[in-house]
């Protein structure tokens, strides 16, 4: 056989091969990435979430008024009826005589910093005591069972209290304040972060790749920080997604209790759900703009966290 | 007259936006009353496949069946649902790989023995626990009365694996489809099982469809032997000629690569190069062509043919098949990458260059 | 199982120490301190005074805890400064309104959730599983209270079908036997005070269920399908058994296993929407109790509130924890 017929054949072959597609070799995050960017789910959570951010930025220096002038001529004069939307006051005037359309715009700012602060909050300290109690588990011995131990009764003695009635507790506590609010939405969060991080630690602990750095003779502490952390830390992302959305809404369920944000200069989307609730039947629409926002608002990041679950699945994975 | 005789079966799973896959095409083989025939291949050929489209297990949207499969003259491949319903687990049953997993874990192995007696037999009560306990003691499973009322997690992996060929025999079927039975078993279970299967075999007639990538297996139970490549059956034969000649570069392959206790110290094993994915369409050229160590030209032109070259039952699907003297084409890592020693490799049918690689191996283990 | 009851009873006892130590911070944080948490913001000075004696706020931390401990476990949760009556009095008298609305909304999830989860899941991408997983989506952003004054706005105040609050109508009560009014009804005959205690449950119960639907119809989706793949569902189908054996014992019966599970952690959710929902159809359980007592700031209520639910709370966890035990054989005998 010829070289040339030896070159062509190779040539063919290649080629024929060259058909293939290859999947191999992209690590999870860019294959979650690239399942990601096909979902559906996960554009539209991220449209929505990107208009609020972009409100809750530009949403003080567009509106059309100032949130806390109250137009109380208006009112008055209606005797107790509600002003409607008109020219000048598109989503019309709250209880007070307030540009309803203007707080709206104001509050979004407020309401995404709720969310984010309390969610920060509840990352942090459930990541930091979750990821101390699976890394001394995973060191292993007395002292780290131990400090596990302790964790872990704190954590289920939070669990023991129904989220709300936490909040409610702490609220109780430290009066009424927007900063009130956050830390009481992101202490119930603690919990919740802290146990799947250590979940998913001890589920890492105990993978080949693990074993295979141990046998390697890699130290524990290495193989705990630069390996078992970050593989672990999908599934708290998820989880802070998600929580973005439950914290806005138990924001407005505190605010519905009484505990929520005094001030009406710095108006929020739960506070003025939760007092709009007291003329529902007289002005519905003054319920209907702010629980619109935050039901919008909580589905964006829930449906970019539910994506992200999904994409990071591995079961799920073709 | 065979039992059961699959004709040119093949199945296409099609997803919405994506290019239809072949996963079986033009498998053809017939089973008699009391034979074994083994569907022999590498994971991912397609043989799990085939036996769930016999038994109707796979599922109806999105997968493409043709062909027949006439089983005591039914086409099991066109029948209703229901009528599958009704022959699975009286004339066909299945055995499957992995013992733990295909038992449900919160169901006694009693009711789950007894469930198939009450639909199949129309048994009740006390009599179809009796029988149940029949059947695992018939199976091999001491105590059985104290065993129906455990759950799968209680017992162990062989035990697990003879309550599976428990349920499978409970209405006697003619037809047994064992889907590498003994993969996840020890081996010295392994032996045990495969013992019970051949005597299940010899005393009942029964027809037993082996699917398995274990070439021992092949040789300590099967009559017949398929071997599959990425979807077709790339040699048929019975067990001594294909044990004794394989002719088709993969089969052979496949027995090349088993440690043997009879040979040199030092000498390598032979592997198979690749993967399954690195495959070429069978419309393009023979799918094994990159993997193959005696691959031509030829090999790259359209589908080759089964075709009988040496005795009468013995196929072959190959244009360039394996016979005494033909030696490897050793520029088989073209394609791929360029290998060192261009110049070296010379005339690919001279066998100088194959000689040459032998030196180098014995003088490595020297 | 016996011996898994006590041996989680057993877990619960540093649980509920540290549970207490807690709240006896918690009660010393309030603004006014533990006398107010007793007594309420508008005490007397003398009474405030003889109180501060009794809890002995001049002794040292550890008596004070101590003391402080001996009255929970005798059930002195403090005073209502609304009523004037004794907390766990006041709580008990309205604990079995929320429990009957509680279990009306857990029962509605069960019952309309699984069946809606199921089919889901069986016709994965069909009309319904879009429906319903949308749906699911819907329900776990909106806000309860919201959603509540929504139900009732439409269907009690406009459209008149359901009454806008409370239990039952006046005079209407069947006699007293267990404090669940429709149980009441049914056990002594009187169906049309059953009937009517149904139709004050029916909006309170469907506000309160839209979270534990949402997650129940959720779980349930992913549970069966998951169970759908599994090799023994392909076992069962291998044996030729009727599909009704097949979606019954093998598919359900393992998909159901986690709902158990979250079942006790919804719960907690149930609770907390009771205090949302209950104050809307002013439904007089222990769930408006509360919202009366913060907008009162009735703090005694509130401590006494807190420490009734923590107990509930884990009482269910407890419960939860047995009866899964009991579903599946595989924790049965560890």
């Amino acid at each position: 056989m010829s070289l040339d017929t030896k070159a062509a054949k190779i040539d063919r072959l290649a080629e024929l091969t060259a058909k293939q597609e290859t999947s191999t070799g992209a690590s999870l995050w860019v294959e979650a990435y690239r399942r990601l960017r096909t979902s559906k789910m996960a554009l539209i959570g991220a449209v929505v979430i990107g208009l609020f951010v972009v409100l809750a930025v530009v949403g003080p220096w567009v509106a059309p008024h100032d949130p806390t002038q109250m137009w109380r001529g208006e009112v008055f004069r209606n005797r107790g009826i509600f002003v409607g939307p008109r020219d000048g006051n598109w989503f019309g005037l709250d209880q007070l005589g307030r540009d309803e359309f203007s707080r709206m715009l104001v509050g979004a700012r407020q309401t995404l910093m709720v969310g984010v602060v309390a969610t920060l909050l509840g990352l942090t300290v459930g990541a930091i005591l979750g990821g101390l109690s699976g890394a001394a588990l995973t060191l292993g011995g007395n002292t780290g069972r131990k400090v596990d131990t302790v964790i872990m009764r704190v954590i289920d003695m939070m669990l023991a209290m129904p989220s709300l009635l936490l909040a409610v507790s702490i609220a109780a506590v430290l009066g009424q304040s927007l900063t009130t609010v956050m830390i009481a939405v992101g202490v119930v969060q603690i919990p919740i972060f802290a146990r799947l991080l250590r979940g998913a630690m001890l589920a890492q602990g105990g993978a080949d790749y693990v074993l295979a750095a141990k046998a390697l003779g890699v130290r524990k502490r290495r193989i705990v920080f630069s390996q078992i952390l970050p593989n672990s830390l999908s599934p708290v992302i998820v989880q802070a997604t998600l929580c973005l959305a439950t914290a806005i809404i138990e924001a407005a369920a505190l605010s519905y209790l009484g505990l929520g944000n005094p001030n009406p200069a710095t108006p929020e989307w739960g506070v003025m759900l939760a007092e709009s609730q007291a003329f529902f039947d007289d002005a519905p629409m003054l319920a209907v703009y702010p629980a619109v926002g935050i039901i919008i608002t909580a589905l964006g990041f829930t449906l970019l966290g539910e994506a992200m679950r999904e994409a990071l699945d591995p079961k799920l994975r073709s | 007259m065979a039992l059961l005789s699959v004709d040119e079966l093949s199945i296409t799973f099609t997803r919405r936006g994506q290019r239809d896959a072949k996963a079986v095409s033009g498998v053809s083989f017939d089973i008699d009353p009391g034979q074994v025939v083994g569907l022999v291949g590498e994971s991912g050929c397609g043989k799990s496949v085939t036996s769930l489209a016999l038994m109707g297990l796979l599922p109806d949207k999105g997968v493409r069946i043709g062909g027949t499969a006439d089983y005591d003259g039914t086409d099991l491949l066109s029948l209703s649902k229901n009528r599958m319903r009704d022959m699975r687990g009286t004339q066909l049953a299945m055995i499957f790989q992995d013992p733990l997993s295909s038992l449900n874990p919160v169901v006694p192995i009693g009711v789950q023995v007894t469930e198939i007696l009450k639909r199949h037999r129309g048994m009740k009560g006390e009599a179809a626990r009796k029988e149940a306990a029949d059947l695992l003691d018939r199976v091999g499973i001491p105590d059985p009365t104290r065993r129906l009322k455990e759950y799968p997690h209680q017992l162990s992996g062989g035990m697990r694996q003879r309550a599976l060929i428990a349920m499978a025999v409970a209405c006697a079927p003619r037809m047994l489809i064992a889907d590498e039975p003994t993969t996840a078993l020890d081996v010295t279970i392994q032996a045990q099982i495969l013992e019970l299967l051949k005597e299940l075999v010899d005393q009942e007639g029964t027809g037993l469809l082996m699917i398995t990538h274990d070439l021992g297996v092949v040789a300590g139970l099967c009559d017949k032997v398929n071997v599959l490549y990425a979807g077709r059956v790339v040699e048929s034969a019975e067990r001594r000629p294909l044990f004794a000649a394989p002719t088709h570069p993969y089969s052979h392959g496949l027995l090349g690569s088993i440690p043997r206790l009879d040979a040199p110290r030092g000498e390598k094993l032979n592997p198979i190069r690749g993967s399954i994915n690195d495959n070429i369409e069978w419309a393009d050229g023979c799918a094994f062509a990159p993997r193959c160590d005696y691959y031509t030209m030829e090999c790259l032109t359209g589908t080759p043919q089964l075709t009988e070259p040496l005795t009468a039952g013995h196929q072959v699907r190959c244009v360039n098949p394996v016979v005494e003297g033909s030696t490897p084409n050793d520029d088989g890592d073209a394609g791929r990458a360029e290998s060192a020693g261009e110049d070296a490799v010379g005339d690919a049918r001279d066998g100088k260059s194959a000689d040459i690689e032998k030196a180098d191996t014995t003088e490595a283990s020297s | 199982m016996l011996r898994l009851v006590i041996r989680r009873l057993l877990q619960l006892i540093p649980t509920l120490a540290g549970l207490s130590i807690l709240l006896f911070l918690w009660v010393h944080r309030l603004p006014g301190g533990p006398a107010a948490a007793m007594l309420g913001e508008r005490a007397t000075a003398e009474s405030k005074a003889r109180i501060e004696e009794q809890l002995g706020l001049d002794k040292p931390v550890m008596e004070q805890y101590w003391l402080f401990l001996q009255r929970i476990v005798q059930g002195d949760l403090g005073t209502s400064s609304q009523t004037g009556q004794p907390v766990l009095d006041e709580l008990l008298l309205r604990f079995p309104a929320t429990v009957e609305l509680a279990l009306s909304a857990m029962l509605l999830a069960v019952v309309v959730g699984i069946p809606l989860g199921y089919f889901a899941a069986r016709r994965r991408g069909g009309w319904l599983d879009v429906a319903a997983v949308s749906g699911s989506l819907l329900g776990i952003c909106i806000p309860v209270f919201f959603l509540a004054f929504l139900l009732r706005a439409l269907f009690a105040v406009n459209l008149g079908w359901f009454p806008a609050g409370g239990r039952q109508e006046t005079g209407m009560n069947a006699t007293e036997v267990t404090g669940f009014y429709v149980l009441d009804g049914l056990l002594t005959g009187e169906l049309d005070a059953a009937w009517g205690a149904i139709n004050h449950l029916a909006l309170p119960a469907i506000a309160l269920a839209s979270i534990p639907l949402a997650i129940v119809v959720r779980m349930t989706r992913a549970s069966v399908l998951e169970v759908l793949g599994e090799d023994y569902i392909r076992t069962a189908e291998s044996k030729g058994l009727n599909k009704s054996v097949v979606r019954i014992r093998h598919v359900l019966r393992n998909a159901l296993l986690p709902i158990v599970t979250a079942i006790g952690l919804l719960t907690g959710g149930l609770l907390s929407g009771a205090v949302l929902t209950e104050s809307v159809f002013s439904f007089g359980g222990i769930g408006s109790f509360l919202k009366d007592a913060i907008d009162n700031r009735d703090y005694p209520v509130l401590t006494g509130f807190i420490m009734f639910i923590a107990a509930t709370f884990v009482i269910i966890n407890l419960l939860v924890d047995v009866a899964y035990s009991l579903i599946d054989p595989r924790v049965r005998v560890h």
